[in-house]
C-alpha cells in the first residue's frame, strides 16, 4: 500500500485567554477528520478547550542552521532590555 | 425579529455575560453582543493609531540624539513602537474589520489617536519627558488591559508590557542624566515636564463620570480600572520619581493626602484636552498629513510586491 495520508499540525489552547500551543502532528485524509484524530490523540485528558489543525505543507520554518545571520543585526543591543538602565534604588522597580 | 429570535439573542447575551463575570476570556470565534464587538474595534484600533503615530515626535530626534548611544536606544524604541502597533492591528482585525479600514478611519479623521501626540517634541529632554511621563502613563493603561476580557487584546498587552519598561527607563535616565547637567539642561529637563506633565494626565480620558465608553466598558470588562483610579495611581507613582531626581511637576494644588493614602492633584484643562481631540492641538494637522503621505509615498512598494507575485505566479504556472 502506497497511499500517506496528508500531515496535520495540531496546535491547542489548553485554557480561554491562552496562546493556541503547538502539541503535536498527525495523519489524517482531511481536516475534519484531523480534528477528530487530534481530539482523540492529543486531548484525552481534556488538556484544551481548543483545538487548531495546520496543513504541514502549509508550515514555513525558518531554520536554525541559519540562526546566526538570520538573528544577527539583533544580538548586540542589550539597551532593549530594562535591566540596561541603571537607576537610583528608590525608583528602580519602575 | 419573531419571538424565538429574541430569546435566543437575550440567552446568547446572559451567557457572554456569564462568561464574563467568572473571568474567562472572549476569544475571537465566540458569539459576541455587536456592540462589544464595535467597541473592542474602537478600542484597539485607537490604541494601535497611537502607537504607530506616536513614532512621529521621537522620530523628529533620531538624527539629533546627543549620542551614538542614545541614538540607537531612540532608534531601538521607535522600532518597538511600530512593533506594538502591529501587534494591536492584528488583534482588531480578529474581530472582523480589515487593516485597510482601519488605516481609512484613520485618514478620514473617523478613528481617534491618544491627543498627546499632537504637541510637539521642541528639544531632546522632550525625548526624556515622552519616555518617562507618556510611556509611563501608557504602562499603567496597559498593565491593567493585561486583564481585558478579549484574548487577543489582553495577549497583545502582556507582550507590549514586557517590551515597554525599558521605554519608560530610558526616559527617565535622560531626565536623571540632564537634571545632574550644567543649568541650562536642568532648566531644558524642568521646561519638558511643565510641556508634558498634563497632557500626560489627559492621556488616562475624561472623568469617569464624563467618559462616554466607560460604564460599558467596565461591565464587558473590557477597561478593568476606571479613568480616574488609573490616572490617581500614576500620579502616586511619579511623584516620588520626581524627587529623586529633583525635577518639579507644575501643579501647585500637589500634595500628600494622609487621610486617602494618595496624592491630590490639581484640575485638569478640559477646555484644552476637547480642544485637542477635536483636531485644534498643536500638531494635529501635521501627524495626519505625515502618516498620509507616508501610507501614499509608499505605495508603490506594495504595488512592486503584487507584480513580484503576480510574476512568479505565472512562471510557475508557464511551468506547470
Amino acid at each position: 500500500m502506497s497511499h500517506h495520508m496528508k500531515l496535520y499540525e495540531v496546535f491547542i489552547r489548553s485554557r480561554r485567554g491562552l496562546d493556541h500551543k503547538h502539541v503535536g502532528s498527525l495523519h489524517a485524509e482531511d481536516a475534519e477528520q484531523a480534528m477528530e484524530y487530534a481530539r482523540d490523540l492529543y486531548t484525552r485528558r481534556s488538556e484544551g478547550v481548543s483545538i487548531w489543525i495546520v496543513n504541514s505543507s502549509d508550515i514555513h520554518a525558518s531554520q536554525e542552521s541559519d540562526c546566526e545571520s538570520f538573528y544577527d543585526p539583533l544580538d548586540d543591543k542589550p539597551y532593549r532590555h530594562a535591566t540596561h538602565y541603571q537607576l537610583p534604588d528608590k525608583v528602580n522597580n519602575m | 425579529m419573531t419571538n424565538d429570535s429574541l430569546q435566543t439573542e437575550a440567552q446568547l447575551n446572559a451567557d457572554f455575560q456569564a462568561r464574563i463575570d467568572a473571568e474567562e476570556k472572549i476569544e475571537p470565534r465566540d458569539w459576541m453582543p455587536q456592540k462589544y464587538r464595535q467597541n473592542l474595534i474602537r478600542q484597539i484600533s485607537q490604541h494601535a493609531h497611537s502607537e504607530v503615530i506616536g513614532m512621529q515626535p521621537e522620530g523628529n530626534w533620531i538624527t539629533r540624539a546627543p549620542t551614538l548611544h542614545r541614538k540607537a536606544v531612540l532608534l531601538a524604541k521607535v522600532q518597538d513602537e511600530c512593533g506594538h502597533g502591529l501587534y494591536l492591528y492584528s488583534a482588531a482585525e480578529t474581530l472582523g474589520i480589515s487593516r485597510e479600514e482601519l488605516i481609512q478611519a484613520l485618514h478620514s479623521g473617523a478613528a481617534k489617536y491618544a491627543s498627546i501626540f499632537n504637541y510637539p517634541s521642541l528639544t531632546w529632554a522632550d525625548i526624556g519627558a515622552i519616555g518617562w511621563l507618556v510611556d509611563g502613563a501608557a504602562i499603567v493603561n496597559q498593565v491593567s488591559l493585561q486583564r481585558t476580557s478579549y484574548g487577543p487584546y489582553a495577549r497583545g498587552m502582556v507582550r507590549i508590557c514586557k517590551e515597554e519598561s525599558f521605554h519608560q527607563r530610558q526616559g527617565y535616565h535622560i531626565m536623571m542624566t540632564l537634571m545632574q547637567g550644567s543649568a541650562a539642561q536642568r532648566e531644558m529637563a524642568q521646561d519638558a515636564v511643565n510641556r508634558f506633565w498634563w497632557p500626560s494626565l489627559m492621556m488616562f480620558g475624561p472623568h469617569d463620570a464624563e467618559s462616554a465608553h466607560s460604564a460599558q466598558s467596565m461591565t464587558w470588562k473590557i477597561k478593568r480600572q476606571s479613568n480616574d483610579e488609573l490616572r490617581q495611581k500614576f500620579v502616586d507613582q511619579t511623584v516620588e520619581q520626581a524627587e529623586v531626581i529633583g525635577i518639579s511637576l507644575p501643579d501647585p494644588d500637589l500634595k500628600w493626602n494622609e487621610e486617602r493614602g494618595h496624592y491630590d492633584f490639581g484640575e485638569i484643562d478640559w477646555k484644552e484636552f476637547n480642544r485637542v481631540i477635536n483636531g485644534s492641538g498643536p500638531c494635529n494637522r501635521q501627524r495626519l498629513e505625515h502618516h498620509i503621505s507616508a501610507h501614499e509615498e509608499g505605495a508603490w512598494v506594495r504595488d512592486a510586491i503584487a507584480a513580484h507575485e503576480a510574476k512568479k505566479q505565472q512562471r510557475a504556472n508557464r511551468a506547470a
